[in-house]
């Protein structure tokens, strides 16, 4: 039997559980590549388009897998956890020792990330190997969006959890955001191919200007401030509307 | 020494007071029963105890903490084991018993711990798969994985067959010879009788009696029953008017007779002097459960 500190065990035990799921493995490590892959296979995706100026739809759909992946973590896997932990009373028993519930929060938070982190290398890598699409040429400025969009998904998906009393009305507030979600981080039309109005709106949202983001470091370049300062502007406000009205039981 | 100490306690939902000036001190080594039909206050009391909840009025100290504000200093010396919690249903017994003793500086010895419930064949059994009374007694290992000095136990038995139960109430026993500290909320009566060595019986937000189980009976208005069949038939109204009698029924086509000491005193004169033969003749002490019928004002 261990004697690691708090922090580490409750990290190791939150790992494990997710390691228990089944359908959260397949959605959050596995449903990304999985997209990336079918598209792969229909020949005409794998041609250069005009329209994505020269680029392959492959080409745009790696990013747009990165953020489906973010999305599934963030939105859809984490929510209800943290939502059954407080229904079911295991945030409370665990307030009634030294430790505070605040350490299986954080260790969600670290294992969600973790996990996006992951399923989006993999799209990242199955794309450069099965299909040739180039890696990021710009590898700081890429993980910088990345990172970014990560912190996003999770406040978001806090800020779902932090309304919703019932672990049915986080998945159901979950499902809501989901779709717009999808949307805007380009899941049935890259941003890059969206009209031009369409592209600023959804430049505003935090998973249409990650988008954006990791399209520009993606190509070599820097992204832009707006590219950014959107997602992260984001993260604070959602964060805030987190700890505002997140409730413990 | 005191191990609990709560005083004036006041604590009001949506304008209701759920508790309304609850006072007792529970002596270390003691089993203190708080015992209440449903909506009494006892949860909340004992929220109050283990720091879930801040008291509106009156305060609190287990073992000489506040546990509203020395959050650290309770939580090292008190063990809670919470009505209707539950863990993650694929941890594992043995998952559970690691995490919750990561969290404690000096925990107890988790082999020894699991031995002495019963949970070693069960290590490696997921939460979800545990029958009701497996659930119990791993909750009551969490509850002492800390070492502490006084357990909290709310509804500790509610949902479990009579056997578990039975079983779970001599690891409580156990407890107490080895000098814990324990308050227990229940709403069982052979519970509390069995259990505890003190019982606060918790009405509408107070406390109606305090006392030792046997106390607590000797007060009640009925504190024994005379049931017999009566060979020749007998006048319910020279029954009735039995010193001391609370009432009078029939059941079973046997004549029961609630009263006191001096009741049982007049009914064998009685018995003597009109010479009524009276067949199956049973002298009982009243239970917990007249006693707390009476002090909690409930229909029976």
């Amino acid at each position: 039997m261990s004697t690691a500190g708090p922090a580490a065990t409750v990290l190791r035990t939150e790992f494990r559980l997710f390691g228990r799921e089944p359908a959260a493995l397949f959605w959050v490590m596995l449903s990304p590549t999985v997209l990336l892959v079918i598209l792969g296979l229909i020949p005409s995706f794998r041609e250069a388009s005009e329209d994505l100026g020269g680029r392959r739809v492959i080409d745009v759909y790696v990013p747009v897998s990165v953020l489906f992946a973010l999305i599934m973590a963030g939105l859809q896997a984490m929510p209800p956890v943290l939502a059954a932990y407080r229904e079911r009373g295991i945030l409370r028993r665990m307030s009634t020792t030294p430790v505070r519930p605040g350490a299986v929060l954080t260790a969600q938070l670290v294992l969600h990330g973790t996990a996006a982190l992951v399923s989006s290398v993999l799209a990242i890598t199955v794309g450069r190997i099965a299909f040739g699409v180039a890696l990021p040429e710009n590898l700081a400025g890429y993980l910088l969006a990345l990172l970014l969009a990560v912190a996003g998904a999770l406040a978001l998906g806090s800020a779902v959890c932090a309304v919703s009393r019932t672990q049915k009305v986080s998945t159901a507030i979950g499902s809501v955001v989901f779709f717009p979600a999808m949307f805007t981080a380009g899941v049935w039309v890259p941003v890059q191919a969206m009209p031009d109005t369409l592209q600023r709106i959804v430049g505003f949202t935090p998973f249409g200007a990650a988008s954006e983001a990791l399209d520009a470091a993606a190509s070599g370049g820097w992204p832009g401030w707006a590219a950014l300062g959107v997602p992260a502007l984001w993260t604070a406000l959602l964060t805030g509307a987190s700890v505002r009205w997140f409730r413990w039981e | 020494m005191t191990a609990i100490e709560v005083r004036g306690l006041h604590k009001t939902y949506g304008g209701r007071k759920v508790v309304d000036g609850v006072s007792f001190e529970v002596g270390e080594g003691e089993i203190f029963g708080i015992l209440g039909p449903n909506g009494a206050g006892k949860t909340t009391t004992v929220e109050c105890v283990e720091g879930l909840r801040t008291p509106d009025e009156g305060w609190v100290k287990v073992c000489g903490y506040d546990p509203a504000a020395q959050r650290d200093e309770v939580t090292r010396v008190l063990g809670v084991q919470l009505q209707e919690s539950e863990l993650q249903a694929k941890l594992t017994v043995r998952e559970a018993l690691d995490l919750y003793a990561s969290f404690y500086e000096r925990p107890a010895d988790r082999q020894e711990l699991a031995e002495r419930l019963g949970l070693l064949p069960h290590l490696r059994t997921r939460f979800g798969k545990l029958s009701g009374g497996q659930k119990q007694r791993l909750f009551i290992a969490l509850a002492l994985l800390g070492d502490p000095r006084v357990v909290v136990l709310d509804e500790l038995t509610t949902g479990l067959d009579p056997r578990a139960r039975r079983e779970v109430w001599s690891l409580v026993e156990s407890l107490r010879d080895s000098g814990v500290t324990v308050l227990l909320v229940t709403h069982f009566m052979e519970e509390a009788q069995r259990l505890c060595d003190r019982i606060a019986v918790l009405d509408r937000g107070r406390i109606t009696a305090l006392d030792t189980p046997g106390g607590l009976i000797a007060r009640a208005s009925a504190a024994k029953e005379i049931s017999f069949a009566a060979g020749t038939p007998l006048d319910p109204e020279a029954l009735r008017t039995l010193p001391g009698a609370v009432s009078v029924r029939t059941e079973d086509g046997r004549a029961v007779v609630a009263g006191t000491e001096e009741t049982v005193a007049a009914f064998v004169s009685l018995l003597a002097r009109e010479g009524i033969t009276a067949g199956q003749l049973r002298v009982a002490d009243a239970s917990l459960d007249d006693a707390y019928l009476d002090l909690t004002g409930t229909e029976r």
